[in-house]
């Protein structure tokens, strides 16, 4: 295969572009967070971290940090005009309830129903730790996930059932990896977009379930 | 008169039993009331079920408690930090019990118990090992899973200002869990910064009303640094041991 495989500047920039003006987004831990610096011109994206703060802006610069002020992941962050605190129950009762657009989330494993796995391994050893993963696996209208297509020993993340321990039942949306864009259906996988010099079926072999190409 | 402001924090916990259950407010460097935790340290009371978004970072406060052999079981939703070593420690030989709650579950339980609410139906966990052996109900075409209240005897919590009444207005991001906590518990104690006249608080913005509170202690102003985040600066990863 000689795919050139997605950045991921070039994901977050593809996530980022499906994302309408007007949206309240939450933006997961990790590669998620890359979304807030690919967001186009002119659209005006409201973005919540589920401590307790909507209207998020820019990371401050470096001496200009207040502790007090800082996203679900403990990075110092600031507010913009419009911006606004609340407690933890209402946060929670924001995406529970449904009133965020977006939700963009990394993950272990996406199943072809839709279901997420991304909260842990499982590994014996490993000390169990969800924060709030199920929550926002749930946490608005639409859950996005952003991913590598295999890990990094090659091994498939869409797959038809996952095997390590469920986040969520049928949640996802899209996904998003370096590779496709792939929109989970009732009727199953169905490719988007492909990365260059990728065909069908060599995506559907670096995929555990049926894909179905765009018509 | 009321008067609930209480002049130390070795007084404002004086009173906690062995075997109490004890909510601590929280999250990252915000609005943890590491004050109270640290008395609650020196006053010896063992045998504790703690409540708290995680599990202790570094050497201070509840990583301090958790330390000392004083804490039976924590409720939380998020134990594993790059700096929670001790609660590790004690996970790992069996001396701690561990209830994992999703971070939401946690938070509505938390206010379920301050609002009176016997139980409610949530979609959060559903499907997952967290809703093991719990009721699950179908409504309106979607899974739901009965949660049960947290009550708790008392909640630590960090406000900004308050007034002898006990009301409360907090700062940004270290509002949290302190709202919904002051609710939950038979005796709430809340830091504040500034303990202002009565009325000197606009009504229209206090937060947590008084009714919430019991104790009011003033605390000094010195900045939250223990909070298990990486890049926390130099200081604050000397004093919390060593965030990696």
């Amino acid at each position: 295969m000689n795919a050139v495989k997605w950045s991921r500047a070039q994901m977050a920039a593809l996530v980022a572009g499906d994302i309408a003006d007007g949206a309240v987004v939450n933006l997961g831990i990790g590669l998620p967070t890359l979304v807030a610096n690919h967001l186009p011109a002119g659209r005006e994206v409201v973005l919540h971290s589920e401590n307790g703060v909507i209207g998020m802006g820019p990371a401050p610069a470096a001496g200009a940090e207040d502790f007090d002020l800082i996203n679900a992941g403990k990075q110092p962050v600031t507010l913009l005009p419009g911006g606004s605190f609340f407690h933890h129950a209402d946060s929670f009762a924001m995406m529970r309830g449904g009133h965020l657009d977006v939700c963009v989330l990394g993950a272990f494993q996406v199943s072809a129903a839709g279901d997420l796995a991304n909260w842990h391994t499982g590994a014996a050893d490993a000390i169990p730790a969800v924060g709030g993963a199920m929550d926002l696996a749930l946490g608005a209208k639409k859950t996005y996930v952003m991913m590598e297509h295999t890990t990094k020993t090659g091994e498939m993340k869409i797959v038809e059932r996952c095997s390590y321990p469920l986040t969520g039942v049928g949640c996802v949306a899209r996904i998003y990896t370096d590779l496709a864009v792939i929109d989970v259906t009732p009727r199953g996988l169905v490719v988007l977009a492909m990365a260059d010099g990728l065909d069908h079926d060599a995506l559907q072999r670096l995929t555990g379930a049926p894909l179905a190409p765009l018509r | 008169m009321i008067d609930k402001e209480v002049a130390s924090v070795e007084a404002a916990v004086a009173d906690v039993p062995d075997g109490a259950t004890v909510m601590i407010g929280g999250f990252g460097t915000a609005g943890l009331p590491n004050e109270l935790t640290d008395a609650l340290l020196a006053q010896g009371a063992r045998d504790l079920t703690i409540v708290n978004n995680n599990a202790g970072n570094g050497e201070s406060g509840l990583a301090a408690l958790l330390a000392a052999g004083r804490v039976r079981k924590i409720i939380c939703s998020f134990p594993r930090q790059v700096d929670s070593h001790h609660f590790d420690a004690l996970y790992r030989s069996g001396r701690i019990e561990l209830e994992l709650v999703p971070q939401g579950n946690l938070a509505e339980r938390i206010r379920a118990a301050g609002a009176g609410i016997g139980g409610f139906f949530t979609p959060t966990g559903y499907g997952t090992e967290l809703a093991k052996g719990k009721e699950t109900r179908e409504i309106g075409g979607r899974m739901y899973v009965l949660e049960a209240p947290i009550h708790a005897d008392y909640a630590f919590i960090k406000a900004e200002r308050g007034d002898r009444w006990g009301n409360l207005t907090y700062r940004m991001t270290a509002r949290n869990f302190g709202p919904v906590m002051a609710m939950a518990a038979k005796t709430t104690i809340a830091t504040v910064h500034e303990i202002v006249e009565l009325g000197a608080l606009d009504p229209e913005a206090v937060v947590t009303p008084g009714i919430f509170v019991q104790r009011v202690v003033k605390i000094a102003r010195v900045a939250t640094t223990a909070g298990g985040f990486a890049s926390a600066p130099k200081a604050a990863s000397q004093r919390s041991g060593g965030a990696a």
